[in-house]
């Protein structure tokens, strides 16, 4: 019978120092060539190594530690662990499905473990075990993220910032936003409405010369800081850090620049300490007002939720395990041939799944 | 045989109902298709319950206050069904259900369905009238879901609390949208239906005339002012809610009173 066993390293085990010791990609055939397994494939992210691996024999940690180890020093050993059989299965349709990430549900896993899959694949190291695991994997992953909530809400400040733009205006192809002061956070937010469709970015800030700078980056235009409060009546979201010390924009000062607008939503986003908008803004109709601390409550609820998920999505990898294990339960058989020279193909990958 | 065809409508729209609820409990993701197809289902169950009642009526099945509420119900599913996927809507169908299996679970239970006193001549003007004002309130009570679904997620977005529901539900512009369309809609069936009513042949009950201008006059002001940015989106939303439930007290005030007539 072929063991099938993930050796490797993560945040939950070792810190980024001890890490990036091992970040130096390895060479799969030289893990076959230094442990003797049948089957290896690398995964390496930025924040785990791991190998996987089918072998007829059973092979040590050491062995594997080795293999990945710049030095012959077995110093961090320890931070090493060790799946073996169905619980290696399950280890990687969680690390696959963004229950094992630092930020959970996050996606870009799926895509590193697609690609080390297919470097594997390639290079004739993964064969028809790893092929199956890979390949149920990936379909794990994606049950995982469609009927879970677990990838839902932003996690970091700007992309909640672009996210509440989106539910409020939809399409942001034709929005104009303002950027008011030229901090690099709202350089940041800015950047993401870019990457999002928005053209008309306005830049205005004390120091014209900064503003036209920051605009150039942004690839929008400089307002004079003097008619910064003119502009509300046509832009759809303000992006706020000034260092002023009393608020700029108050119900008072916004009232007749939305007069003309009413339905027409603005949005706010107050990232500057002490607070460019008075608070009572908010109340006005078709205002929507976030200041740093909301949009950082709102980061932390969408973690939350997201952690909410992680039964939800326990469940559909246990469901996926068990259906591994009682199609491929003695994990190897395919694997006791040698894997293909040069690579298997398409065909004989589908033909092995069936 | 015509009541178990709406037993089965209901039944979907139950389905609907509870799949939308059991996702909200378990916070799992909420596929708009299948309560598309579910409603898409009820939908033929209603259209074969209306149609068999109709032949056997020899007439448009508007008859008494049973048929009416079916016939709304209809109207509601069919305009969902027409506009939910083309406005990207589909999270409609979670507001949908409910109020369509309410209706008809309302009309199944209460003892409404008693058959006309008076024998019921065919009159393709008078059907026409009441097959186009029951329409134009089915887009009437879409504006009402959708204004629901625009106060709710003003909400979640005002106060800063962002539930789970909030990343299911459309853009604030977009249901704004379909608000501003579903009512322009429902105000030129009802126009339309209004108008026909004077061709009908019969007198005019001034008591329905009144109601029916009451209503008319009600969504026409909300469009006008809509039209001239008096109210801002989210008073529009509100204000649907309002139209809609006084409509629907109208609608069976009207019959109520009226005995002797069909709608």
């Amino acid at each position: 019978m072929t063991n099938l066993f993930c050796i490797g390293i993560s945040h939950h085990t070792a810190k980024v120092e001890t890490r990036e010791r091992y970040a130096l990609r390895r060479s799969e055939e030289a893990v076959r060539a230094g442990s003797g397994c049948a089957e290896a494939l690398i995964l390496p992210t930025c924040n785990r190594v791991e190998v996987y691996g089918a072998a007829d024999s059973s092979i040590g940690t050491e062995q594997i530690v080795r293999c990945l180890a710049e030095s012959e020093t077995m110093e961090d050993a320890s931070a090493f662990y060790r799946y073996e059989g169905e619980d290696c299965v399950r280890h990687l349709f969680r690390v696959v499905s963004g229950l094992d990430s630092m930020v959970i549900g996050e996606t870009e896993i799926l895509g590193q473990a697609k690609k080390a899959y297919e470097n594997a694949r390639a290079s004739g190291n993964a064969g028809p075990l790893l092929h199956r695991l890979f390949q149920r994997a990936f379909r794990a992953a994606k049950q995982v993220r469609s009927r879970t909530e677990i990838t839902r809400g932003a996690v970091s400040v700007g992309s909640v910032a672009v996210e509440l733009a989106v539910k409020i205006f939809g399409d942001l192809r034709e929005r104009k936003v303002l950027l008011l002061g030229a901090g690099e956070t709202s350089e940041r937010t800015a950047r993401a409405l870019s990457s999002r469709g928005v053209t008309d970015i306005r830049v205005s800030n004390r120091s014209i010369e900064r503003a036209e700078t920051l605009a150039a980056v942004v690839r929008g235009r400089a307002v004079p800081f003097s008619a910064w409060a003119d502009q509300c009546a046509e832009i759809d979201i303000l992006i706020s850090s000034t260092s002023a010390e009393e608020p700029l924009l108050t119900p008072l000062i916004l009232s007749p620049l939305i007069r003309e607008r009413l339905d027409r939503p603005l949005f706010i986003i107050d990232i500057a300490v002490p607070r460019d908008v008075a608070p009572e803004v908010n109340e006005m109709d078709g205002v929507y007002l976030y200041d740093i601390d909301s949009l950082q409550s709102i980061a932390a609820q969408s973690l939350a939720l997201r952690r909410q998920q992680i039964a939800a999505g326990e469940e559909i990898i246990a469901e996926h395990v068990a259906d591994f294990r009682a199609r491929y339960g003695q994990f190897g058989e395919a694997a006791k041939r040698p894997p293909v020279s040069g690579g298997l193909d398409e065909a004989t990958l589908r033909a092995s799944e069936l | 045989m015509d009541r178990q065809l709406l037993i089965a409508s209901t039944l979907c729209f139950f389905t609907a109902l509870v799949r939308t609820l059991l996702a909200a409990r378990d916070g799992i993701s909420l596929h708009g298709r299948f309560n598309f197809f579910a409603i898409g289902l009820g939908f033929l169950f209603q259209s074969a319950f209306l149609s068999i009642r109709g032949h056997a009526l020899g007439r448009c099945p508007l008859t008494n206050l049973f048929e009416v509420f079916v016939f709304l119900a209809w109207s509601v599913a069919l305009i969902y069904l027409l506009i939910g996927p083309a406005y990207r809507l589909s999270l409609m169908g979670a507001f949908t259900a409910p109020l369509v299996f309410a209706l008809q679970t309302f009309a199944l239970a209460a003892p409404i369905d008693v058959p006309h006193r008076s024998h019921l001549s065919a009159n393709p003007w008078l059907e026409f009238h009441a097959s186009i004002s029951m329409i134009a309130y089915g887009a009437f009570a879409l504006a009402c879901v959708a204004g629901v679904m625009y106060l709710v997620q003003e909400r979640q977005l005002k106060t800063h609390q962002i539930h789970s529901i909030f990343y299911r539900l459309p853009p604030l512009t977009n249901l704004f949208a379909a608000i501003t369309r579903l009512l322009w809609l429902g105000f030129a069936l009802y126009s339309a239906g209004l108008v026909s009513g004077f061709f009908t042949g019969g007198p005019l009950p001034r008591l329905k005339m009144v109601a029916a201008f009451a209503v008319w006059l009600f969504y026409g002001a909300i469009l006008q002012g809509r039209h001239l940015h008096w109210f801002a989106p989210k008073r529009v939303a509100a204000l649907c809610i309002l139209a809609f439930s006084a409509a629907v007290s109208v609608l069976w005030a009207i019959n109520f009173v009226s005995q002797t007539r069909p709608v």
